[in-house]
């Protein structure tokens, strides 16, 4: 039976891997997403979940095993965090490549140097290009949902492809909130049993990884690329069922208050929640702001974001980015939402601004201040090329 | 098959190869070298395992060579994955097979062997630190390093497997160098350091012997590691039809000892009767050695003997009742 309790964030991502069954984990630590794996670590030592879990020696290996391990027929999951995220890459891209369905949590924090152990989006953004299906969780609720529902996206057989649930280290990894936890029967026939099509098996052998002369290399990249495009229908629809059957509603492009909104915020993660809450304060004051976020980070929901950000009345968007694409276009997010609307006539005036790096806190008037250079942007018609470092010390 | 072969007559008879299993999982048709002495042992090996056999290859010259897709030389489940993570992705796969087993989606009788195959580069040097958590946890694989001494794939660097003296596009001899200047890294030592129940080195020279150890380490439960001497004519310098030869001498000098250490106890599993071969002998068959000045050979002499002299007395030391007494019944035969 669902039950409501007060629970970390981490531990209900723990809570949904072990609702999902899986059968081997393997993660290292690293702060903030380490009581996960503890906690998955006390669930099998105490014979509640049935699963191998590895204490591997690094994040290199973590992610290698869940590879090798999901492509022998084991549902897998891994969780990690900057610098272990940084040190996985190359098995990043691996992973995707071969098509391994390996569920990872991402508590989201700043890559070092300086080392820093707290929030932001600079692992998330550095993997950004390495085929794997990448989605955002603003709360505990959403981060054991969307982990629960990232077995059966990855794992249908027309996507085959890892996934990753990215949610920020500490604003939520450390803060306990209520979350419905389910029962293993409310959710029963939700998520089929875990079958790659193509495992290793003495019965049916196979050869994997093999080398990829010039002549194949990019019709792979090909066949990749139109994978992960096309695992659009398959999220779509099991968001739909989980609606349809949980009553939580979740999709590619969440939207607060924007049919009278003249400016709008471009939010990913927790900061969403943040800046649904500035709007309303400032709703009373007569500011008509909304707030757009972008849950779909891989594939890029371009269509969305083109259609919510050309919609009812706005002429200003504002795009938060949490990290830096350093001497590039600086906000990575924005100027991916840039090439979202850059065919579409009339539209928006698009702005970036960068907060919360490296955990500093986002403060109310720091979104006031985001909305607020929309506004001037509007009323001067300038469309700054660069982005604004809100709160910095100069 | 088993039995270790102490005197010459009886090795030679165990060379004797009809008695090998007939049927080949590691194909025709791939690109090696002639006379490449790591896919002949890939050969044998996969001979010694039969088809109920995974193999994880890491980036190198075998990988390259018997993969071009959409060709494939193996005959059995394959997995390359990247050049330093052989025993991550092994460890994997043993997890996955060990729970799909308990939990009634594989059949918990059926046995299937999960093999890492890596290059001395992908084992000595990049894969250590993945090597070492393997065996640490105990992950039932065998693992096993094919040593060609260098980094083959990439045009012959040296690594630190290379041996002491050799010549390598990194290494190279020169006014100042001797070629590769320090001491042959021990991978199997350092394995046997993780009390894993089976190490052992071999030679694709010594066919039956592969075959055998092979064997062995997949019937025990646990981890196993195996170093595996294999000539390669082309980065050492030694005519194709050479590579049988040369792994011969290396084990009849010294350089390469073919031996066991089995829950904590050594064995030399060929001691040449009439003793020691000079060193000499086996340099003079490759270019790679061909720099090294008397001088230099005799210091590497004195250290080949050495390590001999080492392992006489470590199988002397830990073959006896007070060892095995002391040490290896508590320490293997407790289970915890
Ligand atoms: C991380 C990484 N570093 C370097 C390489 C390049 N590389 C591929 S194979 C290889 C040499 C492999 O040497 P070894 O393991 O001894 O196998 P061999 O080729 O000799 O059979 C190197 C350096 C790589 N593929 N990946
Ligand atoms: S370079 Fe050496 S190891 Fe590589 S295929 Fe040729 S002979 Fe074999
Ligand atoms: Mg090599």
């Amino acid at each position: 039976m669902a039950k409501k309790v007060g629970i970390e964030a981490a531990i209900a991502i723990a809570e949904a891997a072990a609702l999902a069954d899986v059968d081997v984990v393997s993660a290292y630590p690293i702060t903030p997403q380490t009581h996960i794996v503890e906690h998955l670590a006390h669930l099998v030592a105490d014979g509640i979940l049935n699963a191998e879990f590895i204490t591997v020696e690094s994040e290199h290996t973590a992610l290698s095993a869940a590879l090798g391990a999901s492509l022998t027929g084991a549902r897998t999951f891994t969780s990690t965090s900057a610098q272990g995220l940084a040190l996985m890459n190359e098995i990043v891209y691996i992973t995707s490549s071969m098509r391994a369905p390996v569920v990872m949590a991402l508590a989201n924090r700043a890559l070092s140097a300086p080392i820093n152990i707290w929030n932001d989006h600079s692992d998330v953004m550095s993997v950004r290009d390495t085929g794997w299906i990448s989605i955002f969780a603003n709360n505990a609720q959403e981060a054991y949902d969307l982990t629960f529902m990232a077995f059966k996206i990855g794992e249908h057989p027309d996507v085959l492809l890892p996934v990753m649930i990215n949610f920020d280290g500490f604003i939520l990894t450390h803060v306990i909130e209520p979350v419905v936890l389910f029962g293993k029967e409310d959710v029963e026939g939700f998520l089929p049993p875990y079958d790659h099509p193509y495992k290793l098996d003495p019965d049916r052998p196979v050869t994997m990884g093999p080398v990829g002369l010039p002549e194949i290399y990019t019709e792979v990249k090909k066949q990749q690329d139109v994978a992960i495009r096309s695992s659009r229908s398959v999220i779509d629809a099991v968001f739909k069922e989980f609606a349809e059957r949980f009553g939580r509603k979740y999709s590619a492009v969440e939207t607060y208050a924007i049919d009278d909104a003249e400016v709008v915020l471009v939010t990913q993660g927790s900061v969403t929640d943040a800046a649904c809450f500035v709007v309303d304060e400032m709703r009373k004051r007569g500011k008509k702001w909304g707030v757009v976020e972008i849950r779909l980070w891989r594939p890029f929901p371009f269509d969305d974001v083109g259609s919510a950000l050309t919609s009812g009345k706005i002429k200003c968007v504002v795009v938060l980015d949490r990290a830096i694409s350093f001497g590039g276009p600086a906000g990575i997010v924005m100027s991916e939402v840039r090439s979202a609307l850059y065919h579409v006539p009339n539209r928006p005036i698009v702005i970036g601004v960068t907060s919360g790096l490296g955990g500093r806190d986002i403060m109310f008037e720091d979104y006031v201040r985001m909305f607020e250079l929309g506004e001037e942007a509007l009323r001067t018609g300038k469309e700054p090329e660069m982005v604004t470092i809100i709160g910095v010390r100069e | 098959m088993s039995e270790v072969v102490r005197d010459l007559k009886a090795f030679a008879k165990a060379l004797v190869y009809k008695n090998a299993p007939k049927e080949e999982y590691f194909k025709r048709g791939h690109r090696a070298c002639q006379g490449c002495a790591p896919a002949l042992a890939i050969r044998y090996i996969l001979k010694a395992a039969g088809p109920n056999t995974i193999v994880v290859n890491a980036t190198g010259c075998m990988e390259i060579i018997s993969s071009p897709f959409p060709y494939t030389s193996w005959g059995v489940p394959w997995i390359h994955v990247a050049f330093e993570n052989v025993a991550a992705v092994a460890s994997g796969v043993e997890a996955a097979i060990k729970v799909l087993k308990r939990k009634g989606r594989l059949d918990p009788n059926k046995r299937i062997n999960i093999i890492g195959l890596a290059g001395d580069g992908g084992t000595a040097d990049i894969g250590l630190q993945a090597l070492s958590g393997m065996l640490a946890r105990n992950h039932n694989v065998t693992y096993i390093c094919y040593d060609n001494e260098a980094y083959m794939n990439t045009g012959v660097q040296g690594s630190s497997a290379t041996f002491t003296g050799a010549s390598t596009t990194t290494t190279p001899a020169g006014r100042y160098s001797i070629g590769q200047g320090y001491w042959k890294k021990n991978v199997a030592e350092i394995a046997a350091s993780h009390y894993v129940p089976y190490v052992a080195t071999a030679c694709p020279s010594y066919p039956l012997d592969l075959m055998n150890k092979v064997r062995k380490s997949l019937e025990i439960e646990g981890a196993a590691y195996i170093h595996v001497f294999a000539p390669c004519p082309t980065g050492w310098g030694c005519p194709s039809s050479m590579a049988i030869e040369v792994g011969r001498l290396a084990v009849e000098t010294g350089v390469y000892p073919l031996y066991e250490v089995e829950r904590g106890v050594w064995k030399i599993s060929y001691i040449p009767p009439k003793g020691l071969k000079p060193i000499e002998e086996y340099f003079k068959t490759q270019r790679r050695f061909k720099h090294l000045k008397k001088e230099v050979v005799e210091k590497i002499q004195e250290k080949v003997r050495a390590h001999w002299e080492r392992l006489l007395m470590l199988e002397k030391m830990t073959n006896t009742e007070e060892f095995k007494e002391k040490f290896v019944r508590p320490f293997y035969e407790v289970q915890i």
